[in-house]
């Protein structure tokens, strides 16, 4: 038996032979990062390594004077007897896998990730690979998405219901990754007028200058003083829900989109007019077909519901265990 | 189906009353008879009697999507409603989902007829019309199967939806709704159908309800004399009918009830005919006795001489709603307790009036309310003299003036989830208090706590759970809570030998230690 080639240590995942970690916790020498979400993303570190379309946003999350390498997708780069190279996890813009690689073996830590397309990053690629480290965010097998398009078409039609009845329509969404996405699968004609909440304006404008195409939004900060909404849209995240910044619409409706909406009780008990199922990571079949995909042998789990994820495929004859993270903290993040 | 399953989501998701009413009414214009009364029926909180148990049901389910039975039960757990676990984990498309068939062919040809069938026929019909039912509906036809609806509305509010839709007063279609029915296309064309003159005569009348009062009614309520007083007691609220020959008894929950208390159908024959009073049930000997002696004569198919000897039972009349055969209720309470008196006088037990409680000004009243729990009452009840006998819990007409309710402090012991928006919230909680070194549970409790206060206990529950039995954890000792409640009972069924009534949350006493918390010695010294 041999050091596994990625641990979780006291700073996050680690690799000893490469000498780096991936998505580190605590500040370290160096990390590879899968993607710009707080809880993977975090400061303090010396040196950076990230997939190029991410880097506006990766910056603006760890500071202007950080320094952070960007790479292009499947471009390798050598830790001493350690490959390792970036490919597509199509969770958010710049979001990556990180394949690992010391001539032995292969290793890819996905990050976060998911199999539907999305019009705002670059498509899932699946990686062969020995061991595989997967989130399990939302493996139950209840949870299997919808299509995103058929989701974007319910929140249009029930914006232009609230817009007739001069309602404003208030979406909560995740400030970074979902909010873009939403924006981006809205079907055309708008009902109206798109804003976006301060916290969201500025990620989205990241967005844009990578290049994405997405509808014209204007900032909330920014409206007339007699702007009244009642035909609007508009995306904010869910710190926002029940503060004072909501007085500002009459009589809004609120919806809420994440994979948690899934379940009735989730939706009911938020207080939300409506929950709309959609989200950044992978579902149960998603999840599954990922794993037989790649023909890894051995899965480590990361996230939310690992426990059971872990027993089904030990007993689907792999060789599944949990590997203890801090991801998936903000339970927001969904 | 499909129409009721579209107004079951919409409903779940309208927030306020009317876009609920107006919902429910759209459905109720366009609804065929059969399928219509299947869904007054289901909407206003009725249930057909369960014909799978949820372990068959989650081992079909298992067949059905090829998981394991243990995936299943962690999924349901999760999920905390089992017909949204077949729903959601089934996947998206078995069959072609263009089944046209309307909600009363699935109830009777889908559902109630699995009655006689054998168990693999069962399962085999069971998992067909999953194959043949989209998300909605098959979330729907397994509601159906396992048990009540619980969509959030009441049978008023339906009854509200049904006066829209039919043009008639609400308390017409409350009048045709009371009682024994079945939801039969005739029954439905029956709540549409011309007033008749003489409506069915054993249905009694909606029974009106009081608001608790929690100001002084000094300030509140102004003169005293425009009210008048009675004790609440602590009963059966009971209408006793009895036109031409023929004697019932309602309780509030719309079951007859009159095989429970004979001696009263009996006494009903000493009335005029075409009479209909409101009044209390109590058990009685001598003076009112408690709650729980008169428990013991409900839900027994005969009573018999022994328990009649044992727990003699009065009812209490306070009000007088139909006298030969006409509808008083139009006319003010001053009148019609006159006329109830003149009824009543010479009347021999158990048929009793109700006394009123007199006082000279609310100062004096509060003085003798504060006399309720010697006399073994709940309080007071205000009620308008110059008001009629409304339907429903209309503001300022009737009040409950009750007392305060007793306290304890008690130690969170176990925890189960709830049901319908709390499924997958732990809300059902129970509580013990110590005895000598143990702890002994005292009382079970569902409410009393905010949503923000419930999910924070959950997250506590879940992260300090002992054990687990099915459903049900067990926690650390450690959170206190203070219950109310509105009477104490000895009682051999339950292992602290008391039984409390009503009990529900008050407070969290985050401000408490588990050693603070009662103790069963101080609570049996509250027994009468």
């Amino acid at each position: 038996m041999h050091a596994p080639l990625i641990q979780p240590t006291e700073d996050g995942l680690y690799c000893a032979a490469g000498d780096f970690h991936i998505d580190p916790w605590r500040p370290v020498e160096r990390a590879i990062i899968t993607h710009a979400h707080a809880d993977h993303a975090r400061s303090g570190s010396a040196l950076y390594w990230a997939a190029k379309p991410g880097l506006g946003l990766l910056q603006r999350r760890l500071g202007k004077n950080t320094a952070i390498h960007g790479v292009d997708y499947g471009e390798t780069l050598q830790f001493g007897p350690v490959t390792v190279s970036l490919h597509p996890a199509g969770h958010i813009l710049g979001s990556a896998q990180i394949r690992v690689t010391d001539g032995h073996e292969v290793w890819v830590a996905s990050g976060d990730y998911k199999r539907d397309t999305d019009p705002t990053c670059a498509p899932f690629e699946v990686i062969p690979c020995d061991t595989f480290i997967t989130e399990a965010t939302f493996a139950l097998p209840a949870y299997r998405w919808p299509s995103a398009a058929a989701v974007a078409a319910d929140i249009q039609q029930w914006w232009q219901a609230n817009a007739t009845e001069g309602r404003t329509t208030v979406v909560f969404s995740y400030a970074l990754g979902k909010a873009q996405r939403l924006l981006a699968e809205l079907p055309t004609p708008h009902p109206g007028p798109i804003f976006l909440h301060g916290a969201v304006a500025p990620l989205t404008q990241d967005y844009r200058a990578a290049g994405i195409q997405l509808p014209v939004t204007q900032t909330i900060g920014e409206a007339a003083d007699n702007e009244d909404f009642s035909t609007s849209l508009v995306i904010a995240p869910p710190s926002a829900a029940g503060s004072t910044w909501m007085r500002r619409f009459r009589k809004p409706a609120t919806g809420f989109a994440s994979g948690w909406m899934r379940i009735r009780g989730n939706r009911r008990r938020r207080g939300y007019d409506r929950g709309f199922v959609i989200s950044d990571h992978v579902d149960w079949p998603g999840l599954l077909q990922t794993i037989e995909e790649t023909g890894a042998k051995r899965v480590l789990t990361t996230h939310g519901r690992a426990d059971e994820l872990v027993r089904y495929l030990n007993e689907m004859g792999l060789n599944a265990a949990p590997l203890n993270t801090l991801y998936g903290e903000d339970e927001e993040n969904g | 189906m499909h129409a009721f399953a579209e107004l079951f989501q919409t409903l779940d998701r309208a927030r306020g009353t009317n876009a609920k009413v107006s919902a429910m009414a759209a459905y109720f214009s366009q609804a065929s008879a059969a399928d219509g009364a299947w869904a007054v029926y289901f909407l206003s909180g009725r249930r057909i009697k369960r014909l799978i148990g949820p372990t068959r049901l989650r081992e079909w389910l298992a067949e059905a999507t090829g998981l394991p039975d243990w995936l299943v039960t962690e999924t349901h757990e999760h999920v905390g409603d089992l017909a949204e676990t077949i729903a959601l984990m089934l996947p998206e498309e078995i069959e072609q989902a263009d089944d046209q068939r309307g909600l009363a062919e699935w109830v009777e040809a889908e559902i109630l007829s699995l009655r006689d069938c054998e168990e693999a026929e069962c399962q085999s019909r069971v998992t067909s019309a999953w194959a043949a039912l989209d998300e909605a509906g098959r979330f729907l036809y397994s509601k159906l199967l396992t048990g009540a609806l619980r969509v959030g509305v009441s049978q008023t509010l339906v009854e509200r939806a049904l006066a829209q839709a039919s043009g008639h007063p609400q308390a017409v279609i409350a009048h045709r709704m009371m009682g024994q029915w079945t939801p039969t296309a005739a029954f439905y064309s029956g709540l549409f159908s011309e007033r008749e003159e003489h409506e069915d005569a054993s249905r009694p009348y909606p029974f009106f309800l009081a608001n608790p009062l929690e100001a002084d009614p000094a300030e509140l309520l102004g003169d005293i004399h425009d009210w008048q007083a009675e004790w609440k007691w602590d009963g059966i609220r009971a209408q006793l009918v009895r036109r031409g020959d023929a004697i019932y008894l309602w309780s509030r929950g719309e079951g007859l009830i009159g095989e429970s208390f004979p001696e009263i159908i009996e006494a009903a024959e000493t009335l005029p005919a075409d009479t209909v009073v409101d009044g209390e049930i109590l058990a009685w000997q001598d003076d009112v006795l408690p709650f729980a002696q008169l428990q013991r004569r409900l839900g027994r198919q005969r009573v018999g001489k022994k328990l009649r000897a044992e727990v003699p039972v009065r009812l209490l009349i306070y009000d007088l709603l139909e006298q030969g055969g006409e509808d008083l209720r139009a006319r003010p309470l001053g009148g019609r307790r006159q006329t109830l008196e003149a009824i009543m006088a010479g009347m021999p037990p158990p048929l009793m009036l109700s006394p009123l409680v007199m006082a000279a000004d609310w100062q004096a009243l509060a003085a003798l309310r504060a006399e309720s729990r010697a006399r073994g009452v709940e309080g007071l009840m205000l009620k308008r003299r110059d008001s009629a006998y409304g339907t429903g819990r209309p503001r300022g007409i009737w009040w409950k003036w009750k007392i305060e309710p007793l306290t304890l402090d008690a130690i969170l012991l176990y925890a189960q989830p709830g049901h319908g928006r709390r499924a997958n919230l732990y809300t059902d909680y129970s509580f013990a208090v110590h005895d000598g070194e143990q702890l002994v549970p005292i009382a079970k409790a569902y409410s009393g706590l905010n949503d923000a206060e419930i999910r924070r206990l959950d997250r506590w529950i879940r992260q300090n759970t002992r054990e687990r039995f099915g459903p049900v954890r067990s926690v650390e000792p450690q959170q206190v809570f203070e219950l109310a409640f509105e009477g104490i009972a000895a009682s051999s069924r339950h292992k602290s030998g008391v039984a409390l009534r009503f009990p529900r949350i008050k407070r969290w006493r985050e401000d408490l230690g588990p050693g603070d918390a009662d103790t069963l010695q101080q609570i049996k010294a509250l027994l009468p």
